[in-house]
């Protein structure tokens, strides 16, 4: 790359304009608020060093890794979140919380996200379709968590 | 001694090799754990919200329980059950608006509860209470072998609830070497077994239990011991699928703490059930001199 097209780059980069303005309005909106009064966490605190992530043992399986997570919660945006599959994928194991440094217990705003969504939709999985040897074989406790965390 | 006992609901199905041995090896040194007379389900996983207190009305039920029976320590067996029992009992011990709304709601089944009047004890925390020096005397088959000491999610975290340090515990191991067996160090130790994500995302599982035992196999393990029903499974079962895949894939048997416990005490091996594991253990133990 020349230095030409470097200068053209950062100069495009300068004139962008970011997918989100952000605001105290959008800080301050309904979407963080809820989380937090379900979950009692400041999402706040997170000042986004990716210890969660890197802590998360299934964070090869999610969308987004758990500190894009945080921050988009601190942004309010909610709704953006239930799109995607992270919070389903969660296992509640609580690595992320116990590596963070800010003290900002993130396994707990994975159940406060799932349970937005389940307040609204009642379910998240259709007991109808987990397989008869899989429901017979396994043991109680791993049908009754996984209906704790997928059914309000 | 006597003690409260909560087995949680699996103990009585696919863990009752866990159950049968635990309440053995409490024997030998003199303490009997007593069966609450009435329990309920814990509901397995804490709810971790704030403002639903319906769904700490299950573990809460079976303390108070614990708490009529006016035995101070109450053991449990299940990681999953410690856990949840543990903090709800924290969670309405942090807040005195919390305690009153469950007292009120809960009056008839004898209300007035602090959160603070039973001990909730998990086998390990019991164990290291006994000593190093009372378990070795009870060795009557010494053994040697090494054994990968598996911790999990639930007995270290979260922190408030930790029974040793959640990120380099070492209670297991002290344990192991103190019955003679030599301990495994590998590094997944306190890693997540992905739990309940094997009903709706098995490949979590598998990926998580292949990383598991392949890394314990690599550092020399034998043996890999549990506490909780689900690892077990998880661990044993889908552990006996991935090798059923993969002919190259190299297995170790999974067995709870207790069971080996056990063995190395010369507790009759009938205690256990090996039919109901999936990967067979009785080969090492043989080999070991264990059966």
């Amino acid at each position: 790359m020349t230095a030409m097209t470097l200068l053209t780059k950062s100069e495009e980069i300068n004139t962008m304009k970011p997918k989100i303005a952000l605001n105290k309005k959008i800080l301050q909106s309904a979407g963080a608020t809820q989380v937090s009064e379900i979950s009692g966490v400041n999402v706040f605190a997170c000042y986004q060093c990716g210890n969660c992530s890197a802590a998360c043992p299934a964070v090869e399986f999610m969308d987004l890794p758990p500190h894009q997570v945080i921050r988009l919660v601190q942004m309010g945006l909610t709704a953006e979140l239930l799109k995607t599959n992270t919070p389903w994928i969660c296992l509640a194991c609580i690595n992320c919380t116990v590596k963070c440094p800010r003290g900002v217990d993130i396994a707990r705003v994975m159940e406060g996200l799932r349970s937005i969504f389940l307040r609204d939709k009642f379910e998240h999985i259709n007991l109808n379709e987990i397989e008869r040897r899989l429901r017979e074989d396994l043991p109680q406790i791993a049908l009754i968590a996984n209906f704790r965390k997928n059914l309000q | 001694m006597e003690l409260s006992y909560y087995p949680g609901c699996t103990l009585k199905t696919t863990a009752r090799n866990f159950e049968t041995t635990a309440l053995a090896v409490l024997e030998l040194f003199d303490m009997q754990a007593r069966e609450l007379p009435e329990w309920y389900c814990c509901g397995v996983n804490f709810s971790q919200v704030q403002d639903n207190l319906m769904l700490q009305l299950a573990p809460l039920r079976t303390l108070m329980r614990a708490k009529q029976t006016g035995s101070r320590q109450l053991l449990t067996l299940c990681a999953m059950c410690y856990n949840t029992l543990r903090r709800a009992q924290q969670f309405i011990g942090e807040d005195e608006a919390r305690r009153a709304t469950i007292n009120d709601f809960m009056d008839h089944e004898g209300g007035d509860f602090t959160g603070d009047e039973v001990e909730i004890i998990d086998i390990l925390t019991l164990l290291k209470q006994i000593g190093p020096d009372k378990l070795q005397a009870r060795i009557t088959r010494p053994v040697s072998l090494q054994v990968a000491p598996y911790y999990g999610c639930l007995l270290l975290r979260p922190r408030t609830v930790a029974i040793d340090d959640p990120n380099n515990p070492q209670i297991m191991e002290n344990l192991l070497s103190a019955v003679g067996c030599q301990p495994v160090a590998y590094p997944f130790r306190t890693d997540c077994c992905a739990s309940y994500q094997i009903v709706n995302e098995p490949q979590i599982v598998h990926s998580q239990t292949k990383k598991i035992v392949t890394s314990a196999v690599q550092h020399g393990a034998e043996l890999l011991v549990v506490l909780c029903p689900l690892c077990h499974y998880n661990l044993d079962a889908v552990q006996a699928e991935i090798a059923r895949a993969e002919r190259t894939f190299k297995t170790v048997p999974v067995l709870y703490f207790t069971q080996l416990l056990a063995l190395i005490f010369g507790l009759p091996a009938a205690l256990n059930d090996f039919g109901t594991h999936r990967i067979d253990p009785v080969p090492t133990l043989k080999a070991k001199g264990l059966l």
